[in-house]
């Protein structure tokens, strides 16, 4: 026998005991994912749960950091590292094959995580696919699709066809990771890329859904909240103009499932990509959602072991989902660091978690508005997470964000993987500031601060 | 003087606003020209540049175009106002040791005989992700040089 302790899933951080809310299993979404009216995180459970992360302990440049780049990635809390760690320390196999009892043990870990995280956003637990990260989910639609083009999966796959006269519809709004996959899905079926446009405001123009929108549309890939406008789209719009004329739908929950409580099946979208390291999980786990039947019926993308039934010197058959996508060994530390972090932030509460964001990101708002020579971008009226993005007039980003850093402050300066959308503002760069539960009121101040005072340093 | 002080040295943001030989200038007659664009993809800098030599392979004229950060702009600035007259070989070696400096994480002592105000982006080398506004303008113009034609 081999001396397996305790099962290492739930190890919860100190700093969240007594921390509830009336979020639980059977809470209610809005359909366009919207949380409900909850109450916001304290200022002083906010400190309790900052003090879960080891590295906003730390002093930058001699200063206390002030980490408001989440929307790059967000800090982990000390339980998500020491998951991985405790899987690799007591559990660690490979998963689906061996009679071993580690083999076991780091089988129903890795399936554990999948239920953990499934249920999360809604999901069934085999509506789960493993990725790397979101990018890799949304290239594994874009990929599955030229292999059903190619006439891979048979009749069955036949909805997953495109070819000349048919048409994808993306936004102006998306980052590369949901646009680049789309290009170059057109590129390989002589499919047609459209896009619905944004207002120089950034705002997206749901209006010309209707007309962008017709019988030739195949599919529809929209984010659920802009990466760097913090904006958050109004999905309904989008699915009821796909499934008037049948397309697939593609969500791009990267900035959302980390923010927002979401419901896939609330939200009705046909798939789903997000990524666990924006969510307090590792890096190089991420999942994608999709309908069961639509899973079923898609090919595979990465072909290989742990994803096949029978197979002979010619040809294989392949697992049902989520299996047939899960090609290799997988990361199972990473599931399983996810699956930690979806219980830390479940124990807090989503709703709670986005109220605190909303007011966040109103702080950021209304407070860079004030200063003068300083402008935001994003239009003034949309819902938003405490996402902000803006432009210190006769400054550049660059210099911004590392006036910024020298006083601790931690910001995104760039294109923000966004180059469309900054021409659309008229921009080739932005700096953005974005939040997570740990940041606090005092962390705003800070930026607002500092940022008044970035003009006069370089004699604009 | 702190860090950030060392990188923004007034020299820096002096001639990140002056921008000496900005905009591009008409290439003149009988002299070799040659362009290049310069693109920084993590930031989104970018620069063109417009080098003019004689047939004795000495730089006449630099002039540019950029959006980028005060490094960037300030390093075409300087740098446009050092290589007229300069030979090719003087240029590749003021590049040379250009490089070093950007390299030494702020461990040198640069000669001002032989670098002028580009002795100022001292400071940028302990930030090494600046290392990289501070090189474009170079690159740019050597690319250019090599490419020179009538």
């Amino acid at each position: 026998m081999y001396p397996l302790p305790n099962r290492p899933v739930t190890i919860l951080c100190h700093g969240l005991s007594g921390i509830h809310d009336n979020y639980s299993e059977d809470h209610v979404h809005t359909m366009t994912g919207q949380p409900e009216a909850l109450e916001a995180l304290t200022a002083g459970e906010v400190e309790r749960i900052k003090a879960d992360f080891e590295i906003l302990e730390h002093q930058v440049n001699g200063v206390d950091v002030v980490y408001l780049d989440s929307g790059a990635t967000s800090q982990k809390p000390r339980c998500v590292y020491e998951a991985e760690q405790h899987y690799y320390e007591n559990a660690n196999a490979a998963v689906h094959r061996g009679a071993h009892s580690l083999a076991v043990e780091a089988t129903e870990i890795y399936e554990e995580a999948r239920e953990k995280v499934a249920k999360f956003i809604g999901a069934r637990t085999n509506e789960l696919v493993w990725t790397a990260n979101a990018t890799e989910a949304l290239n594994l639609i874009s990929y599955s699709m030229s292999n059903a083009s190619l006439g891979r999966g048979g009749e069955a796959a036949a909805r997953f066809r495109l070819g000349p006269g048919d048409e994808i519809l993306t936004t102006e709004l998306e980052h590369h990771a949901n646009l680049i996959p789309w290009q170059e899905l057109a590129f390989r079926t002589g499919a047609t890329l459209r896009y619905v446009p944004v207002t120089e405001d950034g705002a997206l123009r749901y209006e010309l859904l209707d007309e962008l929108v017709t019988e030739k549309t195949k599919l529809v890939a929209f984010t659920h909240v802009s990466n760097v406008l913090g904006t958050i789209t109004d999905t309904q719009k989008f699915v009821d103009a796909a499934r008037k004329v049948g397309a697939l739908t593609v969500l791009d929950g990267c900035q959302s499932v980390p923010h927002l409580p979401v419901d896939v099946k609330a939200l009705d979208v046909d798939f789903m990509a997000f990524s666990g390291h924006k969510m307090l999980g590792p890096t190089g786990i991420g999942a994608l959602y999709g309908r069961e039947e639509l899973l079923n019926a898609m090919p595979p993308f990465l072909t290989g072991g742990s994803m096949i039934t029978v197979v002979d010197m010619e040809h294989a058959e392949y697992m049902p989902s989520p299996q047939r996508f899960e090609a290799g060994t997988q990361r199972i530390a990473q599931t399983h660091g996810l699956a930690t972090a979806v219980s830390y932030l479940d124990e807090i509460g989503m709703g709670r978690i986005a109220a605190w964001e909303e007011h966040l990101g109103a702080m950021l708002y209304e407070g860079i508005s004030k200063i003068e020579g300083v402008r935001v971008f994003g239009p003034a009226d949309a819902q938003r997470i405490g996402t902000v993005p803006f432009e210190v007039i006769g400054v550049h980003p660059h210099d911004v964000g590392q006036y910024l850093d020298s006083r601790g402050i931690a910001v995104r300066v760039g294109h923000h993987c966004a180059q469309p959308l900054h021409r659309a503002l008229g921009v080739n760069s932005t700096t953005r500031a974005s939040t997570y539960l740990y940041n606090t009121e005092e962390d705003i101040k800070a930026l607002l601060e500092a940022l008044s005072s970035v003009r006069e340093y370089f004699g604009v | 003087m702190n860090e950030l002080d060392q990188l923004y040295q007034q020299v820096i943001l002096d001639h990140s606003k002056r921008r000496i030989g900005s905009p591009l200038v008409e290439t003149t007659e009988g002299l070799l020209h040659g362009e290049s664009h310069q693109h920084n993809p993590i930031c989104g800098d970018q620069i063109r540049v417009r080098v003019e030599l004689d047939d004795q392979e000495h730089f006449t004229s630099m002039s540019w175009e950029g959006d980028g950060c005060s490094i960037s702009m300030a390093s075409a600035s300087v740098l446009a106002e050092m290589l007229p007259e300069l030979t090719k070989e003087e240029f590749l070696g003021k590049r040379d040791y250009f490089r070093e400096m950007m390299r030494s994480k702020g461990n040198f002592q640069p000669d001002e005989e032989v670098l002028e105000d580009a002795a100022a982006f001292v400071g940028v080398s302990k930030f090494p992700a600046r290392v990289k506004c501070a090189m474009l303008a170079w690159v740019a113009a050597e690319v250019a040089m090599h490419e020179a034609r009538k």
